[in-house]
């Protein structure tokens, strides 16, 4: 019998949300690590017990938990992010040279093979491999050494790391994505990278085309196809049909092409959804109405979802790392708001309900698919 | 035997209740109740001290004997009551937020 487990951070804890396969019944636990603000979780594919979390507080700093048993019991692991080598500047908001200092884990990503591999995007930008199980961690340093990192500047939310995608077809290829430095792409596990940003236009930008500074929130592929890439910039959703040489935008009939988060159906991959939001100074959707957006055609041709969700009166944010979708054969597609919703579609998206309605504000959403 | 209360949030991290009593070689500094508490309770490195940089993080603030510590040096010996384990040595979480 199938399951889905979903792994919900949020401002104030860690919850872990269970189902059998027709996700219509759920059994809420947590808080875990109740107060901390929890970035990220997510299970290794290669043994779904495995878990990795990260925790993080003002107060506290900067852990990392570990569970062998799907998220019952957890223990610390390392927590030593230190970047190699010499440190170095980039940019500070006054574009005024400033030290790399590390702030937090954004994003765990495990490897596709090796439960203890997993991989840690961070907040000043870069990216760490541990190969033990999350008890140390390196620096693959060729990411902020490639040359650009000291023109790299912060968003608002931070010069955060916030996307790391392994291709399944390609041990050696890795994605990464930072606000608001743009995406980067290595072909060989990491050592080195280079900039994936051609076709990417940010009006706000001084040069609107320049090779790094586009605030890219986020990055999505089906496995199936991990050369084509689907990303929901700042303003604009783009595509890239090779492993992101190339980006032409795709978002066509959108209200508003301003948004955080995006995926990619588990078995269409032409099927895509974003949830617009209205304005980069209004983080909410556009009129009240919380409408997730599909296209059945990998862009450009996009129709709103609505049955279930608000459609008066709602002013929450669906953030960058607040959305998913499980692999079961009809694809359930889940989503988290500030306002501390978790909604679930069984359908691919046609109708939603709250799987949980009150949590703190939720800043990510993951699923296992448990066969 | 010095005496340690620690923050909620640490106290549950180390899952601990009420006061931790350490024993402490040689001085007794923050420095070297820090260290003892850390290698007690390992899983609390990082959370007090920066875990790259050594220094104390900014919204944790040290204790005793109704001082603020903070800004003591942490190589400083730490009050007598503290090293004769009459007084506790705190670790307090600064109200920070709204």
């Amino acid at each position: 019998m199938s399951s889905v487990r979903v792994l919900v951070g949020t401002r104030k804890g860690a919850f872990i949300l269970t189902s059998d396969g027709k996700r219509k019944d759920w059994e809420v636990a947590g808080p875990h690590f109740g107060g901390w603000e929890m970035y990220h979780l997510k299970g290794s594919p290669a043994d779904p017990n495995r878990l990795y979390a990260s925790q993080s507080s003002g107060w506290f700093g900067q852990l990392i938990q570990r569970s062998n048993d799907g998220g019952k019991t957890w223990e610390p692991v390392g927590n030593k992010f230190a970047y190699e080598g010499e440190v170095g500047t980039h940019q500070w908001y006054d574009g005024t040279p400033h030290p790399w200092e590390f702030k937090r884990v954004w994003h765990l990503e495990p490897s596709l093979t090796d439960p203890d591999t997993v991989y840690a995007g961070v907040e000043d930008a870069a990216i760490f491999r541990s190969t033990d199980g999350a008890l140390t961690w390196q620096e693959l340093t060729g990411l902020r050494g490639h040359g650009s990192g000291s023109r790299w500047q912060p968003g608002a939310g931070g010069m955060c790391l916030h996307t790391i995608l392994l291709d399944p077809s390609d041990p050696g290829r890795i994605f990464v994505a930072i606000s608001a430095a743009g995406a980067f792409r290595s072909d060989d596990a990491g050592q080195t990278w280079r900039p994936i940003t051609r076709g990417l236009v940010s009006e706000i930008m001084p040069d609107p085309t320049a090779e790094v500074g586009h605030c890219v929130h986020r990055i999505a592929m089906n496995p199936s196809r991990p050369g084509v890439l689907f990303m929901q910039k700042h303003w604009d959703v783009m595509r890239s049909d090779d492993a992101g040489d190339n980006w032409r935008e795709v978002s066509g009939n959108l209200p508003t092409d301003f948004g955080f988060c995006i995926d990619v159906h588990a078995h269409e991959p032409e099927t895509v959804y974003v949830v617009p939001i209205k304005s980069d100074s209004e983080h909410y959707p556009p009129e009240g109405k919380l409408r997730v957006y599909r296209s059945r055609e990998g862009g450009n041709e996009w129709e709103a979802l609505t049955n279930g969700l608000p459609q008066s009166n709602c002013y929450v944010n669906v953030l960058r790392d607040a959305m998913a979708v499980d692999r079961l054969d009809s694809c359930g597609v889940y989503f988290g708001t500030t306002g501390g919703q978790v909604y679930a579609s069984t359908d691919a998206g046609d109708n939603w309900a709250p799987i949980v309605r009150d949590l703190p504000a939720v800043v990510s959403v993951e699923v296992q698919t448990l066969l | 035997m010095i005496r340690v209360i620690l923050p909620a949030h640490l106290r549950n991290l180390a899952k601990v209740s009420g006061e931790v009593q350490l024993e402490v070689e040689g001085s007794v500094t923050q420095r070297s109740v820090l260290d003892a508490l850390e290698g007690r309770y390992p899983m609390l490195r990082g959370t007090i001290r920066d875990r790259v940089t050594g220094q104390r993080r900014p919204f944790v603030r040290f204790f005793a004997c109704s001082e603020d510590l903070s800004h003591e040096s942490p190589d400083a010996l730490l009050p007598e009551a503290v090293a004769s384990g009459a007084e506790p040595f705190l670790l307090v979480g600064a109200i920070a937020g709204g």
